[in-house]
C-alpha cells in the first residue's frame, strides 16, 4: 500500500490488493519447548515481536523489531511482509538468517519450505511464486546468547545503513552471523561463523582479541556493498566490521558472566 | 511608539504571559483544518506534468491521449497562461509552466484536471513529451566561468556582492583558513503544498485559498499571470503547516486558479512529500572558502572569504540570500578589514531561495568553523576567543553600517559559561538507546567519548537594501469587542496568539476577535526574516493606539478634561490627575472606532559595489553550546544537551519563544547531522521522509534556554524576531562538539568543515583500511 500511495508501483485496471490482515491463521505465534522450535505467522506485527514470548525465547528477533520504523510502522508492519520485501535492509530478515530460520510458503498446488536466508534472490525479488504466500516462519529455539545491531543515519525511525545479527549456540557451540545492507540480499558470513565458532574456546567461554579483530576482518570480506545516498560501501564494509566484533565480544563477554 | 512602561499590569491573556494559541487543541486533536483537508462541492483535482529532464528543449507535446481518458476535463500549458508568461519574487524569470526549455527536474510543463487524483495521475502518463536533451550545468563553481554556457536568457550569474573595507593588506600574526561546503536542506514542513480555487459565478474572478507565507505578494504574481486586476483575485489564508521560506515563492497558486477559471468549478492541488520536494525551493547549498588573520593574542584583524551559492535554475530571492551571507561573514564579532565575495549563479539543479536564517546558516558554519581554528592556533579557548572580539551596540560592521541594535554579545558568552554541563559523561550504566545509534543498540558506555562545542550568531531582522517592507492592521471596536484584521500569514509562528495579547494591554479589554486572514486589507508583508512581531506586531499595536487615543479623547470631552491625563492600568482607565479608576470595558459601552494603520520600519540602503551601506534594519544575537556523545569507532552521534543564550529584547509570549528556541534548534541539529536533498545529475535521490532524515525525539536533546530581556529601543514592544536565530549557530555548535570528541579521541582530528555531517566523516581516521 506505501509503494501504492507513493506511486512508486501501480496496478491495473484488472488487479486486485488483498489484505491479509484480519487471517487469524497468520497471526499465531506457537511454542514448542519439547521440540525448542517456535513458529510465528506471517502477519504477526512488530509490535507483537517486541513482548513474550518472542523478547525470552528469540531475542535477536524482538531486538531488530525494536529497530523498525516508528510505533506505527510497528504496529502496521508484519514479518512477512519484511520478507517478502526482500530487502538487503530488512531488519527481520538478517535475524531470522542468523537463526537459521525457515520460511513456510503456500499456493494452492501447496507448501514449500524455504530458508529465510533463500527466499530473497536480488533486491526486490524472491522465490515466490505469483500464487504463492508466505504462511509463516519457523525457527528453533537456541540455548546461548544472541543479538542484533543496526546502524542508521539517524537514532530511531532508520532504514540501515548496515545491520549484524549473531547467534551463538551454547548447545552445538556454534555461530552464525548474518549481515544486512552490505549485498544484493541479507548475506550469512560464512567464513566468519566458522572462524568464531573455532576460536571461541566454549569450555573457557573466552575469545581472544585477535580473533576478534580477525572476525571483523572476515565479515567485511564477506560484505559486498555499494554505495548509494543512504551511506558509502567503504562506511557499510567498515561498520559491519565493527559491529560483528562488538558483538561477539558482547556475547561471548554476557555467556560466560550467565554461567 | 511604544511605553513600556505601563505593559506589565495584568490583563488576563496580556503581554508577557503565555496563554494557550487559539488553534493548539484542534492542532493536537487532529480537529484543524489544514489547506489540504479543504473541499468544496463539485470540487475538481488538479495535478502537474513535471519535467524528467536537467535541461532540454520541448519539442512537441502532445495531450489528446490524455484528453481522451474519460473523467479528464482540461489540460492547460503555456499557451494556456493568459498575462505574464514568468514570475519570481525577485526578478520574474520562472515560466510558469515551461514553454520552449526546461531547466531543472521536476519543472512544471503542463497541468491536468479531472474528476479523481487516480484519473489525473493516468492522464499525467499519457501526455506525451517529445524533448531534445541539452548538456545540463550542473556545477555552481562552473556556472560562474565566463565561457560557461549561458542557461538562462538572464545569465547564469544571479548578483555578485563584495564587502570591501579598512586595509585589505593587513596581515596577521595568526591566520587560518580553510574551504567549507553546506548541502541543501530541505524546509520539510509536515502540511504539504495545496490550494482549493473556486471561480466566481460569472467567470471573472477567483477565490484562491492556499497555505502560504505572504499572501499579497502571491496575490500580485497571480493577478498578473491569470491578465486580472488584483480585486478581481482573492487570497484566503488556508491552514498552514510549517513554511520555513519555503512557501515565499508561487508553486501550485497560478495553476489552481488557471484550472478553475479553464471548467468554472472549484478545482484543489495538493503536493504529495515526494513532488513537494519538487514544488517548493531550498536552502542554498553553498561553497565557501574563509580565512581568517588575527593578533597573536586573538584579536580579529581582518576576514578574507569566498562564497559560492548554487541558486538553481531560477532566481527566486537568491540575490537577498547572498546579500545576508556576505554581510554576516564576520559573525558577531568586531572586525574593521575585510575582503569578502560572494557569487549566486543559476544552474540545472532545484532552484534554492528562502529558508529560516536566510544566508546566514551558511555564513555562520564557515565563521564559526573559523573561530575555533583560531581559538586552536591561539591557544585559547573557544569561549575566550569570541569574547575578547564580542560585537557590541555601536559597532561598525564590515558594511559600514553601525549596530544600533542591543548587542548583548559578551552577556550571551557569559551566560553559556555560566551554565552547567549535564551529567551522565562517563556514565557506565546508561541504556544503549540514549547512547549514541539510539535504537539500533550499537554502542555501549565504553565506546564513547564526549565533546563540547560553541556557536554565536547575529541575524539581520526584517528586510533589507530599501525594500519597502510595512505591515497594515486593522482595529475594531464594537460592543466592547476588540476586532483585528490583518493579511499577517499565521505559519505556525504564533502571530495570531500574539495579536490578541497585543491587543488586550494596549486596550485593556480582554475580549479579542480575529477576523479571517486574507487579503481584503492591505498587505502584512511575509511571515519571514524573523518580522511579523516586529511588522505586524507593530501594526497592531500602532491601530490599538490609535483606538485607545478615540477612547481617550472621548472620555476627555465628555469629563471636560485632557485627553493626556488617561492611561490603563491593566483592565482598567486611569485619570493621572484624579487618580480615578473606572472599568475599561465599561469606558467603551456605546463606542464604536475602527482605525487602519501601515507600519514601516527605518528605511535601509541598497549596498554599493564595495558593500557598503545601512543596508539592514536591526540584528539579533545568539549562543548555543552542545553536548555530545560519539561513537568514535562508528562515528554514530547522540546530541546529549543544546543549551542557548538568546537575545530576545522581550518576551511577549515566553511559551511561543521557546517553541521557537527548540524548533528552531531542532532544525539546526538537523543540518548538521542528516538533513540533505541528495541530487544526482539534478535528480532527487531521497525525495521522502523514509530517506529525507529529519530529527526524531530519539535525536533532539533537552535545551536549556536563558533569555536575555533587554528591549530594544527601536522594537514595537521592544521586542525583538526570534524565529531565525535558534537555527543558526546551533549547527557549528554540534560539529564543534564532534570536532571536540574527536579531537579527544584522536589526539587531533581533521578539520571538519562539512554538513550534514556523514558517520564516515568521523569513523574516517580509524585504522581500519577506511584510509582517509
Ligand atoms: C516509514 C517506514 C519505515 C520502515 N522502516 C523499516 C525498518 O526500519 N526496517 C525494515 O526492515 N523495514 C522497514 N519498513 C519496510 C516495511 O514496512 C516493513 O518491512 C514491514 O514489515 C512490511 O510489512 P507489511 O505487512 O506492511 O507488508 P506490505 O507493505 O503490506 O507488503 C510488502 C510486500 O510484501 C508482500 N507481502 C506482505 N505479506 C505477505 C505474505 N504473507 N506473503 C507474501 N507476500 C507478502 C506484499 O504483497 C508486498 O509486495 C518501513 C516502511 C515504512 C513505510
Amino acid at each position: 500500500m506505501v509503494a501504492l500511495n507513493h506511486g512508486s508501483q501501480r496496478i491495473g485496471p484488472d488487479e486486485l490488493v488483498v489484505s491479509l490482515k484480519d487471517v487469524p491463521e497468520l497471526s499465531i505465534i506457537e511454542v514448542d519447548h519439547e521440540q525448542r522450535f517456535l513458529r510465528i505467522g506471517a502477519g504477526v506485527s512488530w509490535d507483537e515481536l517486541l513482548g513474550a514470548p518472542v523478547d525470552t525465547l528469540v531475542p535477536c528477533l524482538t531486538q531488530a523489531a525494536r529497530t523498525v520504523g516508528s510505533h506505527q510502522i510497528r504496529t502496521a508492519g508484519t514479518i512477512g511482509g519484511n520478507i517478502a520485501t526482500a530487502s538487503p535492509a530488512g531488519d527481520g530478515v538478517c535475524a531470522l538468517v542468523a537463526l537459521d530460520a525457515v520460511a513456510v510458503l503456500t499456493s494452492p498446488e501447496g507448501q514449500r519450505r524455504v530458508s529465510v536466508e533463500h527466499v530473497a534472490t536480488g533486491p526486490k525479488r524472491s522465490v515466490l511464486a505469483n500464487d504463492e504466500f508466505i504462511e509463516s516462519i519457523e525457527m528453533p529455539i537456541v540455548d546461548g546468547w544472541q543479538a542484533y545491531s543496526k546502524i542508521g543515519t539517524r537514532n530511531a525511525m532508520v532504514i540501515s545503513v548496515a545491520g549484524v545479527a549473531v547467534v551463538l549456540s551454547a548447545n552445538s557451540n556454534s555461530c552464525r552471523i548474518a549481515l544486512g545492507s552490505v549485498g544484493p540480499t541479507v548475506i550469512l558470513a560464512e567464513d566468519a561463523s566458522a572462524f568464531a565458532r573455532d576460536s571461541i574456546d566454549w569450555s573457557t567461554i573466552e575469545i581472544s582479541a585477535d580473533s576478534l579483530e580477525r572476525i571483523g576482518e572476515l565479515v567485511q570480506q564477506a560484505a559486498t556493498p555499494i554505495d548509494d545516498h543512504r551511506s558509502t560501501a567503504a562506511y557499510r564494509s567498515h561498520s559491519v566490521g565493527v559491529l560483528a566484533r562488538r558483538l561477539i565480544e558482547r556475547g561471548v563477554q554476557e555467556m560466560r558472566n550467565s554461567t | 511608539m511604544s511605553d513600556l512602561g505601563i505593559r506589565e499590569s495584568s490583563v488576563e491573556g496580556g503581554l508577557g504571559q503565555s496563554p494557550l494559541r487559539p488553534d493548539g487543541i484542534a492542532k493536537s486533536e487532529g480537529a484543524y483544518e489544514f489547506s489540504s483537508d479543504l473541499s468544496a462541492d463539485n470540487m475538481l483535482i488538479g495535478k502537474t506534468l513535471r519535467s524528467p529532464h536537467q535541461h532540454a528543449r520541448i519539442v512537441s507535446i502532445n495531450t489528446a491521449p490524455a484528453l481522451a481518458i474519460s473523467g479528464v476535463h482540461r489540460i492547460i500549458t503555456a499557451d494556456d497562461v493568459p498575462g505574464k508568461p514568468t514570475y519570481g519574487l525577485i526578478s520574474s524569470d520562472q515560466p510558469v509552466f515551461a514553454a520552449d526549455v526546461v531547466r531543472y527536474i521536476g519543472e512544471p510543463i503542463a497541468a491536468v484536471v479531472a474528476d479523481d487524483e487516480e484519473i489525473c495521475a493516468r492522464a499525467i502518463d499519457a501526455i506525451e513529451v517529445t524533448y531534445e536533451v541539452l548538456s545540463a550545468l550542473a556545477d555552481a563553481r562552473l556556472a560562474k566561468d565566463p565561457s560557461a554556457p549561458s542557461i538562462h536568457p538572464d545569465g547564469n550569474v544571479i548578483r555578485e556582492q563584495n564587502v570591501i573595507t579598512g586595509d585589505i593588506g593587513v596581515v596577521g600574526d595568526v591566520i587560518v583558513e580553510d574551504h567549507y561546503s553546506i548541502g541543501m536542506q530541505d524546509q520539510a514542513f509536515l502540511g504539504l503544498e495545496s490550494a482549493l480555487a473556486i471561480p466566481d459565478e460569472d467567470g471573472a474572478g477567483v477565490e484562491c485559498h492556499v497555505a502560504t507565507q505572504w499572501l499579497h505578494e502571491d496575490l500580485g504574481q497571480v493577478a498578473a499571470c491569470l491578465d486580472l486586476p488584483e480585486s478581481a483575485v482573492r487570497l484566503v489564508l488556508g491552514g498552514v503547516g510549517g513554511a520555513f521560506g519555503g512557501r515565499e515563492d508561487l508553486s501550485l497558486q497560478v495553476h489552481v486558479c488557471l484550472l478553475a477559471l479553464a471548467t468554472g468549478r472549484p478545482v484543489k492541488m495538493h503536493y504529495s512529500r515526494s513532488e513537494s520536494f519538487l514544488g517548493h525551493v531550498h536552502r542554498h547549498p553553498a561553497e565557501i572558502w574563509m580565512r581568517h588573520h588575527a593578533t597573536s593574542d586573538g584579536m580579529l584583524l581582518k576576514i578574507e572569504a569566498e562564497f559560492v551559492f548554487d541558486g538553481g535554475a531560477y532566481a527566486s530571492t537568491s540575490s537577498a540570500v547572498l546579500v545576508n551571507a556576505v554581510t554576516h561573514a564576520q559573525g558577531p564579532y568586531r572586525c574593521e578589514n575585510a575582503a569578502v565575495k560572494g557569487i549566486a549563479v543559476r544552474t540545472n539543479n532545484l532552484p534554492c531561495g528562502a529558508m529560516r536564517g536566510f544566508g546566514v546558516v551558511q555564513a555562520c558554519f564557515a565563521h564559526e568553523r573559523q573561530m575555533d581554528l583560531l581559538a586552536q592556533a591561539c591557544g585559547l579557548d573557544p569561549l575566550e576567543i569570541r569574547r575578547r572580539n564580542a560585537m557590541s551596540t555601536g559597532d561598525r560592521l564590515i558594511t559600514g553600517q553601525v549596530v544600533e541594535s542591543v548587542a548583548p554579545v559578551s552577556e550571551i558568552i557569559e551566560g553559556l559559561s555560566r551554565m552547567p554541563f549535564p551529567e551522565g559523561a562517563g556514565d557506565t550504566e546508561k541504556h544503549p538507546y540514549e547512547l549514541p545509534g539510539g535504537a539500533g543498540n550499537t554502542t555501549r558506555p565504553d565506546d564513547v567519548v564526549r565533546g563540547i562545542g560553541y556557536g554565536l550568531s547575529i541575524k539581520n531582522l526584517m528586510y533589507s537594501e530599501a525594500f519597502d517592507d510595512y505591515s497594515t492592521a486593522r482595529c475594531q471596536l464594537r460592543n466592547g469587542i476588540v476586532t483585528l484584521k490583518f493579511a499577517t500569514a499565521e505559519v505556525g509562528q504564533g502571530f495570531i496568539t500574539i495579536a490578541p495579547q497585543i491587543a488586550r494591554s494596549t486596550l485593556g479589554l480582554e475580549e479579542v476577535e480575529l477576523e479571517v486572514i486574507d487579503t481584503n486589507v492591505g498587505s502584512a508583508g511575509s511571515t519571514s526574516a524573523s518580522r511579523q512581531t516586529w511588522m505586524s506586531g507593530g501594526a497592531v499595536e500602532a491601530a490599538c493606539l490609535r483606538v485607545r487615543e478615540l477612547v481617550y479623547q472621548h472620555v476627555a470631552t465628555a469629563e471636560g478634561t485632557d485627553p493626556l491625563v488617561y492611561t490603563i492600568d491593566g483592565t482598567e482607565l486611569v485619570n493621572t490627575s484624579t487618580g480615578g479608576r473606572r472599568p475599561m470595558n465599561e469606558v467603551v459601552v456605546g463606542l464604536e472606532f475602527d482605525e487602519e494603520v501601515e507600519y514601516r520600519h527605518r528605511p535601509t540602503v541598497p549596498l554599493d559595489e564595495n558593500g557598503q551601506g545601512d543596508c539592514h534594519t536591526a540584528f539579533a544575537f545568539v549562543g548555543h553550546r552542545a553536548v555530545v556523545d560519539v561513537d568514535i569507532e562508528l562515528g554514530l552521534v547522540r546530541v546529549v544537551e543544546i543549551s542557548t543564550v538568546q537575545d530576545v529584547g522581550r518576551a511577549l509570549n515566553p511559551l511561543s519563544v521557546t517553541g521557537q528556541i527548540e524548533g528552531g534548534i531542532a532544525q539546526g541539529l538537523g543540518l548538521a547531522l542528516m538533513e540533505e536533498i541528495i541530487q544526482r545529475d539534478g535528480r532527487i535521490m531521497n525525495p521522502s521522509f523514509t530517506d529525507y532524515l529529519i530529527p526524531t525525539i530519539a535525536d533532539m536533546p533537552p535545551v536549556i534556554a536563558e533569555l536575555i530581556e533587554i528591549p530594544d529601543p527601536q522594537a514595537p514592544m521592544g521586542a525583538k524576531g526570534v524565529g531565525e536565530p535558534p537555527t543558526i549557530s546551533s549547527t557549528p555548535a554540534v560539529i564543534a562538539a564532534i570536532q571536540d570528541a574527536m579531537n579527544t579521541a584522536y589526539g587531533s582530528a581533521p578539520h571538519l568543515r562539512r554538513v550534514p555531517l556523514q558517520p564516515s566523516d568521523v569513523a574516517k581516521t580509524v585504522n581500519v583500511g577506511l584510509g582517509d
